[in-house]
């Protein structure tokens, strides 16, 4: 607990987020009332929450060493549509599950070496490269499955949304405890130090002896892992996989991230706050689909949130 | 003679050129069609929005920033512009003044927020993309907009001829916005003193400010030129379609992108050049043409992209990062 309030007394950005909560829920509590504090309401975002989070997470990891992630993505949609071929050709064998999981694994670590080689060793802008992988990707993925849907998968994957313990949704708490091991990866580990390190000065971290190449390396195979997990929590959610699904995301990943107080320059930036920016954005999006606000408005609302929010740091800096 | 070919072979753009002229004659061996006129034409007009984007977006990368909000500023453009012609009539200059005056608008808006705020601009174009879209389609519930009035519908057509297959062709609308938009952007950045102000801001900011210059206006200059373009692919677009739908351009940023970053642009601002964006648009145009022609599956086309994207801009980073080994 001690811990807890030291966190929260020493970061800015954590302090306006928790107000932000606050004041979105009474806002809500007074408009809204019950509707927005039930069951179903918690339920919606809690299915919600952790797919967005997973990508969320291999963006804003990427974004920490002034990189960014454009074929988070379509690198999700890959693995899911590599699982989801395996699973529906061989259905119910325990041994072909294992395999679908393999292959899934090994194609995001094949996207994220390709896009960290691409940076590293080539030399290619993160945004560039990006947008090539997920040109290549997004096209491939159309192209190999005629656009055509994916589905029928064995409980065991339908479990993951449908499941929970004491309650709280299962993809809650995976989601939860990824987003625990990275906290921990990144601010109690070498390659967490490096990471940041890399974000505030690449050269400074070269000179200093840290392999950068290597860093950007785990960091973009990091990510595409991040996707992978969303890709396995997208499948239970929908019962299918296509090329496409989650692209409106993109976007809503990269304001996540900024909204989390991650620098886009790179550097800094922590989960902790990517993860309350989450709450505070799915809060605001159920809460306003409640009052029946169209979706679109939402969109715009984001977009006005976080030029605010740039702004608001700015000025306090 | 022998030193500037291997001054040229230095390029990028000498290279790109090859790319695309092979490319040309390998389309024109395949297929019949590829090097016709009428087909000449249909890809120059297709196209022709691509180009006009380009442009714009190829000045926003010189200055060292990036623009992707366009589609939202061309589609409110073109609302605005086609509510008013719809109803009231008029003419395509009061078309082009009402989309472009719109454009400049929110791309001011959009270079004062790139400023002020000193963040990347790809994030604040991203929250005005999301801000624009949003609001249009929630004002308009995205419907259409059809029914031009007929002198909209048939377009210009200079030296217009009837050529030996029968068919008509002459200088039409796209065609002439997409030359005009070219040669008013080659005059900007090569023969104008704005012009070289936002290369020198592009290659270093601070050192463009302590020689005086004004960064605020430049920034004004150069998002508000993108702003205009975009008024100008409005029309244009409206035009080719005969209609006007807020998703029609949804994700056409990333090809626009794709296009001038073929054409040897770099992202880090100062270096490029107008030629080298004009070949990378040709470079898409024909090729998703050429596969079209050889009826290959359109899914093949953004894997297509995606490689040629992929293989140009490594080499062009392996190029940049050998060069300053050599250097060093």
């Amino acid at each position: 607990m001690t811990t807890l309030t030291r966190i929260i007394q020493g970061d800015r950005i954590i302090r306006l987020q928790i107000l932000i909560i606050v004041a979105v829920a009474v806002l809500f509590s007074f408009t809204l009332g019950g509707r927005f504090f039930s069951l179903g309401n918690f339920q919606s975002i809690s299915s919600q929450l952790p797919i967005l989070g997973m990508l969320a997470l291999g963006m804003g990891i990427t974004m920490l060493t002034g990189g960014i992630n454009l074929s988070v993505i379509a690198g999700a949609n890959a693995c899911s549509l590599v699982m989801a071929a395996i699973l529906v050709a061989h259905p119910d064998q325990p041994l072909y599950f294992a395999l679908a999981m393999l292959a899934g694994l090994a194609v995001a670590i094949a996207i994220g070496l390709l896009n960290g080689s691409l940076i590293a060793y080539i030399g290619v802008s993160p945004i560039l490269a990006s947008l090539g992988t997920m040109t290549l990707i997004a096209g491939l993925n159309i192209l190999l499955t005629n656009g055509t849907v994916i589905s029928g998968f064995p409980r065991a994957i339908q479990y993951l949304s449908s499941g929970n313990v004491l309650g709280i949704p299962l993809a809650l708490l995976l989601f939860l405890l990824v987003a625990l091991l990275l906290w921990v990866v990144l601010e109690h580990t070498t390659l967490g130090r490096s990471l940041y390190l890399m974000g505030s000065n690449e050269q400074a971290t070269r000179f200093s002896g840290i392999s950068t190449h290597r860093v950007t390396l785990v960091v973009y195979v990091l990510s595409a892992l991040f996707g992978w997990a969303a890709a396995l929590l997208m499948m239970s959610k929908f019962n299918s996989a296509k090329a496409g699904y989650g692209d409106s995301y993109l976007l809503v990943t990269i304001l996540a991230s900024v909204l989390g107080g991650i620098n886009p320059d790179g550097g800094f930036g922590r989960v902790i706050g990517l993860v309350l920016a989450l709450v505070v954005l799915q809060m605001l999006e159920s809460g306003l689909n409640l009052m029946g606000v169209s979706s679109y408005l939402t969109m715009a609302l984001w977009g006005g949130v976080l030029i605010l929010f740039i702004a608001l740091q700015n000025r306090q800096s | 003679m022998r030193s500037a070919l291997s001054k040229a072979v230095l390029h990028h753009e000498f290279w790109l050129a090859v790319l695309v002229l092979l490319l040309a004659v390998g389309l024109s061996l395949g297929t019949g069609e590829f090097l016709t006129l009428g087909n000449m034409t249909d890809v120059a007009t297709s196209y022709a929005i691509l180009g006009i984007l380009a442009c714009g977006l190829f000045v926003v990368l010189i200055a060292g920033g990036i623009d992707i909000s366009f589609p939202a500023m061309t589609s409110i453009g073109q609302y605005v512009m086609a509510s008013y012609i719809i109803h009231h009539g008029g003419s395509f200059p009061l078309a082009f003044a009402m989309a472009m005056g719109v454009g400049l608008l929110l791309g001011l808006v959009n270079g004062f927020l790139v400023y002020w705020l000193r963040v990347p601009a790809i994030i604040i174009t991203i929250a005005t993309l999301n801000l624009y879209y949003g609001l249009l389609v929630y004002l308009t519930n995205g419907t259409w907009l059809y029914g031009f009035p007929d002198w909209f519908m048939n377009g210009i057509n200079w030296f217009s001829f009837t050529a030996s297959d029968g068919y008509d062709y002459g200088l039409t609308l796209p065609l002439l916005s997409l030359l005009g938009v070219i040669i008013a952007t080659g005059v900007l950045m090569n023969r104008t003193r704005i012009g070289r102000q936002i290369y020198a801001m592009g290659s270093n900011r601070d050192a463009a400010s302590r020689l005086g210059l004004n960064i605020l206006r430049l920034h004004f200059y150069v998002y508000g030129f993108m702003g205009l373009l975009a008024g100008i692919a409005a029309v244009v677009q409206a035009q080719i379609t005969q209609s006007v739908a807020p998703n029609s351009l949804l994700g056409f940023e990333l090809t626009v992108l794709a296009a001038v970053v073929l054409g040897g642009t770099s992202m880090s601002g100062g270096r490029g050049s107008l030629t080298g964006t004009i070949l990378g648009v040709m470079l898409l145009a024909f090729l998703q043409n050429g596969l079209t022609l050889l009826s290959i599956s359109s899914y093949w086309h953004q894997v297509f992209s995606g490689v040629i994207i992929l293989v140009s801009i490594s080499s062009t980073a392996w190029n940049e990062k050998r060069k300053l080994a050599k250097g060093m």
